[in-house]
């Protein structure tokens, strides 16, 4: 059974030596909790990984609650996550307060320069290497172009769109299901 | 009050991201620069770099720094911009925390519940648009430099644009490797 503080440490570790992003942290996550603490079997792991992919929020913390509510409940959730994100939000705040302290410096701004080009390409190649797995196709693919046109052009908030979609995504659904059925 | 107005976009950020972490970092950056207008597009851009170079989810490295930012740059004392850093982060985690604790075992029941795969379907696709909204956001003058004003820098920018673009792309390059090698050529070429 585990116990409060290891659940707390093996989520501290887990979160503290993952770079880049969330989804580097399952490797680690399987090793640590399946392997080597035997807390979960490998269909539970699966399972859970589904369920925090599909739900909204961050998937690494929905990992770390369903998990740690699986093995020791309410508490064993708040512990999880604590610890999964504990040292993540302490390294950024270090950072953020010395960077700010080193803002006006030429050299860190000249780095920064070199940078932001950069980053905007880290942003728009997802696109294309996500489409895929998202299931992108000719027929669909004027949907994310235009959620794209909405945002960019009209200023429409993405939290809108969101909603629109969802509510799209099941009425589309439910319309297909019925002609299948007088079909 | 600004803490309130982060506590409130931060909850909605987190309950209205499905697509992992560029989606949030697209959500945060609609919210807090063209919406809130709490920091410019660069200062944002410059967060996204250092989040991508820290360890932990990238959604919550985002949420923190930009909370941090947020509330020094209304002019509040640095304190409070640790304050507003942790509000931020625990914010976009809490209405999703809720919602794991209530319904994971619900959705776990009824994995192959057709309703749901649709709406998850359809999100998967909308959130790549939500993505390339961002990154067009992100591509101001501010970020890439001018065409009249600043032409090498424009130029350089376009040319470090696509040369990241591709080799994540097609080479998986990592963002890490990539963000030190653009530091490394910024600073040879405008901090020499």
């Amino acid at each position: 059974m585990a116990g409060y503080f290891e659940l707390l440490w093996s989520f501290f570790k887990i979160g503290s030596f993952t770079l880049g992003g969330g989804f580097a942290m399952i490797p680690l996550m399987e090793k640590e909790l399946v392997q080597r603490k035997q807390w979960l079997s490998k269909e539970e792991f699966l399972d859970l990984l589904s369920v925090s992919q599909a739900m909204p929020g961050v998937f690494a913390v929905n990992m770390a609650t369903s998990i740690g509510y699986r093995l020791r409940g309410k508490r064993g959730a708040v512990m999880a996550v604590l610890g999964n994100i504990l040292m993540p939000i302490l390294t950024i705040l270090l950072l953020a307060m010395f960077i700010r302290y080193f803002r006006d410096n030429a050299v860190v701004e000249s780095i920064f320069k070199g940078i932001r080009p950069c980053v905007v390409a880290l942003i728009a190649a997802p696109v294309f290497t996500m489409a895929k797995n998202a299931g992108l196709t000719w027929q669909n693919c004027w949907i994310p172009l235009l959620a794209a046109a909405l945002i960019w052009l009209l200023g429409v908030s993405p939290v809108l769109i969101i909603i629109i979609a969802g509510i799209g995504g099941f009425l589309y659904g439910r319309i297909k299901d019925r002609k299948e059925a007088s079909a | 009050m600004i803490f309130w107005k982060l506590f409130y976009t931060f909850c909605k950020i987190g309950i209205f991201n499905f697509g992992g972490g560029y989606a949030m970092i697209a959500l945060i950056q609609n919210e807090v620069v063209e919406k809130q207008a709490w920091m410019t597009a660069q200062e944002f851009t410059d967060i996204v770099a250092v989040s991508q170079m820290t360890p932990g989810p990238i959604g919550i490295n985002v949420a923190t720094y930009a909370g941090y930012t947020a509330v020094i740059n209304a002019g509040y004392d640095p304190w409070l911009g640790v304050a507003g850093a942790f509000l931020a982060s625990f914010s976009v985690i809490l209405l999703p925390f809720i919602l794991m604790l209530l319904l994971s075992h619900y959705l776990l029941k009824h994995k192959e519940n057709k309703d749901l795969k649709n709406i998850f379907s359809t999100l998967r696709i909308t959130v790549l648009g939500l993505i390339a909204a961002a990154a067009l956001l992100l591509a101001t003058p501010a970020n890439f430099g001018s065409l009249s004003e600043s032409p090498l820098q424009f130029y350089l920018s376009l040319a470090i644009f696509a040369i990241v673009f591709l080799l994540s792309l097609k080479k998986k390059v990592s963002p890490i490797l990539l963000i030190l090698l653009s530091g490394v050529v910024g600073f040879l070429v405008y901090g020499i």
